[in-house]
């Protein structure tokens, strides 16, 4: 601990802190303009300088770079101090006088107005001399003005180990550039340098001709960006950021650190590994789920061509007040409300060419996303059904209601969603293509906006995650049941069940019904102590078996074992599951399979082949097969 | 004189998880097919004795078919690759009992493939149909001239192993 006095006060100081750093811990304001707590301290901008007393000498030195040291005194606001800082505001206005960092630091030491001339001037540009400096020198910086603060580069170069920026040049020539100064392809447009600039001088097209690509947040549906780092949405458990390793620059040069730097609790560990574990259990409840139909595959509705279909996911997270747009209903833009929405059911579901079953949440979720946009904007709605399905209780009360509080329905399955206007009042909408079979006539209807209620699909994994359980899919692809009527969560398989949309399309009242029928289930299996098996077992019957061993690699469940001390083999009861493989197999008929024996089997063949005994069934007075057959062959 | 289609009888050998409950959602769906397949339920086609095939055979069935669980998906984790093991010497067999393999069909078929089981049966009928009755009794028994032919093929099929080895 080094022992400093800053502006009177005494101050027990870290060894290792700069005077910057040791006063603000201590509460004492010292204004910065290129200081940040990622960035090592460069000293450009001499905002903070202050003036410092050890050994009876006095000197002015810039506070982020001084670590201090026993028996400094220091002055933060002396009169001179305040009057470098006053004249540095002035130039630092003149040069950039439309940046906010800048004329807040400027107001902070007491500066409204610069006596210098402003770089923008009529004035100033008469000799062209600035301009052509400004043009000539400078590759990356744009009207605004660099200030040469210094924190892109120390940010590009030394956090993120990228190295796109650097200075060059010394003097009334130094500028910050890209290297050669030509367009680069080692920038990987993460933009960092453009959000820490202060004067947002940094221009990207000078810098690469490609746009920053923001990653698409997957919970937002697309509708906007997230960082490499982020909270995967507001409800996620555990509640925690985490690093996309993909998108992360750290994984890309080596460098940054800066999340992990600035945690407080330590909690980010870059070299983090996939850790597997394997669980003993005895029960396994598969709840995984639904994915959404792709919309681009029906190209005449115009998902992902033309700019405002949506699909119902992404219409979800506008409504929503926690999403990309606070919950206004807006079109791509981002700006403008729709005067008029069409709602098309049944995309991709109910239809021959992609999936036949009815995806049973659309028509009650198209009533609700309808009422909302009534209930936020003003837009005429219009909602296009083959059938209306509000089947549960409240369900048709809420369809009554809209249809007096004016929402538009129209029967007809919608053929086509396109721009191309053929009337003037089309012009600039999207226009929506459907017969109405009510009125027996087609319609062309104009919108602003589209939403297309697109199917429920198993997932794109579901048959292998079901295979890796031991259930398997039918033909739509949801899970098997036990039985549909009578035991919906449980599967062919012991202990696994299934539970939500995964066992087919249904609403969230059913999926946490089935969810908590699941777990009830396999809480009854847990608490009961024992567990019931089946009847059907098979077993050696020791006199006749010769102890050949055929039969013990012949069980998937390992339930025959060679016993050596007599020679047999013997099932295990409980682990048998009772198939009857090892019956077959056994070359002595020395394993019997309870409720499926040889002599069960045999009967059953004679009963079934009653009326069959030896004879053909030609008609009364043919000749049956004659003798000698040609080709030998019956 | 009126001459009667011939209705082949086929025994089916069933496994209990998927082709049997694909042949109940047959009948669940009502979908039509011919009513020639006489079902045994066993629990896996695993189960399959060949013997039971030869039995059906002698007792006067025209074909056998056997239905299971497609590879990789039996209930019972793999016993149906037993069953192709077992299927694939049983044609040897018949072979050399002069029987056309086509009588006796393995097929594959999941819980919810119950229009394909149907194709299949449908499909096997027609075949045994063409193929005309199997006459075990008159054409194996001890006494026909068949026995001859029979013998002969034995003799080819022996002759045949010894070369190879």
């Amino acid at each position: 601990m080094v022992n400093v006095v800053i502006d009177g006060k005494r101050i027990a100081a870290e060894e290792g802190l700069t005077v910057l750093e040791a006063a603000r811990r201590a509460g004492i304001h010292i204004p910065t303009l290129c200081h940040h707590e990622s960035l090592a301290p460069y000293g450009a901008c001499r905002f903070c300088i202050v003036e410092v007393t050890q050994r009876g000498k006095t000197r002015l030195m810039t506070s982020c770079t001084l670590p201090v040291s026993q028996g400094q005194e220091i002055q933060t606001a002396t009169e001179k101090v305040m009057r470098i800082r006053r004249m540095l505001a002035e130039l630092m206005l003149a040069r950039c006088p439309a940046s906010r960092t800048v004329r807040a630091i400027a107001a902070d030491v007491g500066v409204k107005k610069s006596r210098f001339r402003a770089l923008s001037d009529a004035v100033c540009q008469a000799c062209g001399a600035c301009e052509r400096r400004r043009n000539g020198l400078s590759t990356i910086v744009g009207e605004a003005g660099c200030i040469l603060c210094g924190m892109c580069v120390r940010l590009c170069d030394d956090v993120l180990k990228i190295g796109a920026l650097a200075f060059e040049g010394r003097g009334a020539n130094r500028q910050v550039t890209t290297p050669f100064r030509e367009m680069t392809e080692v920038c990987m447009v993460c933009g960092a340098c453009s959000s820490i600039c202060p004067t947002h001088a940094i221009e990207h097209h000078r810098i690469r001709p490609r746009e920053p690509q923001p990653i698409p947040s997957e919970f937002e549906e697309g509708l906007t960006s997230r960082k490499p780092i982020y909270v995967p949405f507001p409800q996620a458990v555990p509640n925690v950021p985490v690093i996309d390793p993909v998108h992360c620059t750290h994984f890309k040069t080596g460098g940054c650190n800066v999340c992990e730097d600035n945690c407080e609790v330590q909690a980010i560990n870059h070299a983090m590994q996939d850790e597997i574990r394997e669980i003993e259990v005895g029960n396994i409840i598969l709840a995984t789920g639904w994915d959404l139909f792709d919309c681009r595959r029906i190209p005449q509705y115009g998902y992902g061509r033309l700019p405002n279909v949506f699909t119902s996911l992404e219409f979800e997270r506008m409504c929503n007040a926690s999403g990309p747009t606070g919950g206004r209903i807006v079109l791509r833009d981002g700006v403008t409300e729709p005067k008029s929405v069409c709602i098309v059911h049944c995309v991709g579901s109910r239809d021959a060419h992609y999936n036949q079953y009815c995806s049973s949440i659309c028509c009650m979720l198209s009533l609700k996303l309808g009422h909302l946009v009534m209930e936020k904007t003003q837009a005429k709605v219009y909602a296009c059904y083959i059938d209306m399905r509000p089947n549960k209780k409240d369900y048709e009360e809420f369809y009554q209601r809209l249809l007096e509080e004016g929402m538009l329905f129209v029967r007809g399955k919608v053929a086509e969603v396109t721009d191309v206007a053929r009337f003037p009042h089309e012009e600039g909408k999207l226009i929506v293509q459907v017969e109405d079979t009510l009125l027996g006539k087609q319609r062309r209807i104009p919108v602003d906006m589209v939403v297309l209620m697109g199917a429920l699909e198993p997932r794109h994994d579901a048959r292998e995650i079901g295979l890796k359980a031991g259930i398997s899919c039918g033909a739509a692809g949801w899970f098997i049941e036990r039985h549909p009527k009578l035991d919906p969560v449980a599967t062919m398989t012991d202990g696994v069940f299934i539970a939500g949309a995964c066992q087919g399309p249904k609403d969230i009242p059913d999926s946490v019904a089935q969810g908590a029928a699941a777990a009830a289930r396999v809480q009854g299996l847990i608490t009961k102590g024992t567990v019931m098996i089946e009847p059907v077992v098979a077993t050696v019957d020791e006199q006749r078996c010769s102890g050949c061993r055929i039969c013990n690699n012949l069980c998937p469940f390992n339930a025959i074992a060679f016993v050596a001390d007599d020679a047999v083999s013997r099932i295990n009861a409980v682990l048998c599951k009772g198939c009857g493989t090892c019956v077959a197999a056994c070359p002595a008929g020395a394993i019997a399979g309870s409720h499926f024996a040889n002599e069960q089997v045999e009967a059953e063949i004679e009963g079934l082949l009653w009326d069959a005994h030896g004879n053909g069934s030609w008609a009364e007075g043919e000749e049956l097969a004659p003798a000698g057959v040609p080709n030998n062959e019956l | 004189m009126q001459r009667e289609l011939f209705e082949p009888k086929i025994v089916g050998f069933f496994c209990n998880w998927c082709s049997y409950r694909a042949a109940d959602g047959a009948g669940t769906a009502r979908m039509k097919h011919s009513p020639n397949v006489r079902v045994i339920r066993l629990m896996c086609s695993g189960r399959v004795d060949p013997c039971f095939v030869l039995k059906a055979l002698a007792r006067g069935a025209d074909g056998v078919l056997i239905a299971g669980c497609h590879p990789g998906e039996c209930h019972y984790i793999e016993q149906n690759y037993k069953t192709i093991r077992r299927y694939t010497l049983l044609k040897h067999l018949l072979h050399q009992l002069g029987i056309s393999e086509r009588r006796v069909r393995l097929v594959w078929a999941s819980a919810a493939e119950a229009a394909h089981l149907t194709e299949a049966i449908d499909e096997m009928v027609e075949e045994i149909r063409t193929l005309g009755p199997l006459n075990w009794s008159a054409n194996l028994a001890e006494d026909s001239g068949h026995l001859d032919a029979v013998e002969r093929i034995l003799l080819e099929h022996q002759q045949a192993l010894e070369v190879s080895r």
